[in-house]
């Protein structure tokens, strides 16, 4: 009875594509190894075991973790900043037929501008330093905030306010009841898209020109020929970019569960 | 229809106050003219790179990397993304796997494409390419998991060959969905190949931009952005109305 259910479980086990993923994901990794220990330049490609000691080598090094830490609160500010002025104008656009008409083809108008076109204007504006990676993170991050804020407040289905109105709801009641839960998901699917966003123009900034933060790093491993650290420091960035985007749709799953 | 010319109408508005703010600011001294150039300067730098034809080879290099790039993205996101959709467990096993990779920006692995592919349009290329490929490998794949079963089953049932069932049906079905992923696809490869020049090149767009900006000429890099601004919308629009267009015959 036990032999014959063990197989399948076993199987069921290995159906599960969690399991079938961490296999590719090992299986690459071996390969890798196996590619850069036997068959290529070892300036170039460097094998997996090497890569990750020398993250832990990174880890120790006071400026790399330094400059991780400038990244990560550029980041955090710039997003904080796209938040709270998206929503303030997408709000602000969203509010009234009237301001919605007027407003948003301008928003439409600058969201199609490709920004990374003007990211040497940033940094002559706003310096090397932090600034510019604040102020160019925070041009990306805002427009899908506002976009999705508008649209969040523009598709309240018309339905429900008539029937409000009519049963007597006074404008705040109508805010509380229906126009803010339905503000609220396509709020979080703003954020999302806005911290995807956000990274990006951080780190692009970052890598054009940097002098202290992750940018400087990997500038000095490129030109150092010293790919394992390139790798290892990639392989952390990567890591955190998957990190934040999962923490952020989880939220966006959750407060759009009602729907 | 008369909602989108309101709105035409406003956007106009908004660039042309936007432009005598501009001449206004600049005429008038305020600001530094390092900082924002006079716009009669940027139109005369533009004027002067058009005529002179120094626009063009940047121009080319640009393109030929895009064209390179997308065409790559294009075939390898379709291919993959068809054999991923053949089957259940395959789609379940990479879909997420793909929507991972693709929520990294790609732009933190550029510096191990310049460390392999070198400062030339090679890297650029590669970059593009990998920025394209996951939009349109994640639109393939849904394309083909949308497709109604039950004309699936219509087609088995009335005995259609598996070329029929193909082309008959998945693929019509599918392509919708695939299109929009091409648009995205080949957004995401222009934008990131202006990026990648911006960052390190040689030669490009973006890498004009760059240089004059780092020389301080700035009505020569204001000329290069309206450039690329204007290069960009029009690609856009291309992409937009095939977009529309196919739509409208499948």
């Amino acid at each position: 009875m036990r032999a014959s259910r063990k197989p399948a479980s076993l199987r069921r086990f290995f159906a599960r594509p969690v399991v079938s993923q961490l296999a590719i994901v090992i299986l690459a990794v071996l390969a890798w190894e196996v590619a850069a220990r036997y068959s290529t330049d070892e300036l170039f490609t460097s094998p997996p075991s090497a890569v990750f000691a020398a993250a832990a080598d990174l880890f120790d090094e006071a400026g790399v973790m330094h400059a991780v830490l400038t990244t990560l609160w550029e980041l955090g500010l710039s997003f904080l900043l796209a938040v709270g002025f998206g929503l303030a104008i997408g709000v602000g656009v969203g509010a009234s037929g009237t301001s919605y008409r007027s407003l948003y083809p301008i928003i439409l108008l600058a969201y199609a501008i490709p920004q990374v076109t003007v990211l040497p204007l940033f940094v002559l504006y706003f310096g090397p330093g932090p600034a510019s990676k604040v102020a160019f993170g925070f041009s990306h991050g805002i427009f899908p905030i506002i976009v999705n804020v508008v649209a969040g407040l523009r598709t309240v289905p018309a339905g429900l306010l008539r029937s409000a109105y009519s049963m007597g709801a006074n404008k705040q009641q109508i805010f509380r009841r229906i126009t803010f839960p339905h503000l609220v998901p396509s709020f979080f699917t703003g954020m999302r898209l806005g911290m995807t966003a956000t990274l990006l123009g951080v780190l692009l900034s970052e890598l054009y020109v940097s002098s202290g933060g992750i940018g400087y790093y990997t500038e000095l491993y490129t030109e150092s020929f010293e790919p394992q650290n390139l790798f290892a420091l990639t392989g952390m960035l990567a890591l955190m970019a998957v990190f934040l985007n999962e923490v952020v749709r989880r939220a966006e799953i959750r407060h759009s569960r009602w729907r | 229809m008369r909602d989108s010319t309101v709105s035409r109408l406003i956007q106009a508005g908004f660039v042309a106050a936007v432009l005598l703010i501009w001449v206004l600011v600049t005429g008038t001294g305020l600001v530094n003219p390092i900082f924002v150039p006079h716009p009669v300067d940027v139109v005369k730098q533009l004027g002067r790179l058009i005529v002179d034809g120094s626009l063009w080879d940047d121009l080319k290099i640009t393109l030929f990397e895009l064209a390179l790039a997308f065409t790559a993205a294009a075939v390898s996101g379709t291919l993959i993304g068809f054999a991923v959709s053949t089957s259940r467990w395959s789609t379940r096993v990479f879909e997420p796997l793909f929507a991972a990779f693709f929520a990294i920006p790609i732009i933190v692995f550029y510096p191990l494409t310049v460390l392999y592919f070198g400062l030339g349009p090679e890297s650029k290329i590669v970059h593009g390419g990998m920025f394209g490929f996951f939009p349109i490998a994640l639109n393939t794949i849904s394309g083909f998991a949308s497709v109604d079963r039950r004309l699936l089953q219509l087609a088995d049932a009335m005995g259609a060959s598996p070329k029929q069932r193909f082309v008959r049906i998945l693929f019509p079905a599918a392509l919708p969905i695939m299109i929009t992923g091409y648009r995205m696809g080949f957004i995401l490869t222009f934008l990131s190949i202006i990026g990648s020049e911006s960052i390190a090149s040689l030669a490009g767009l973006g890498h004009r931009i760059v240089w004059y900006a780092e020389a301080l000429e700035t009505p020569k890099m204001f000329a290069y952005i309206v450039i690329v601004v204007v290069l960009a919308m029009l690609l856009n629009a291309i992409v937009a109305a095939l977009e529309v267009r196919r739509r409208g015959n499948s």
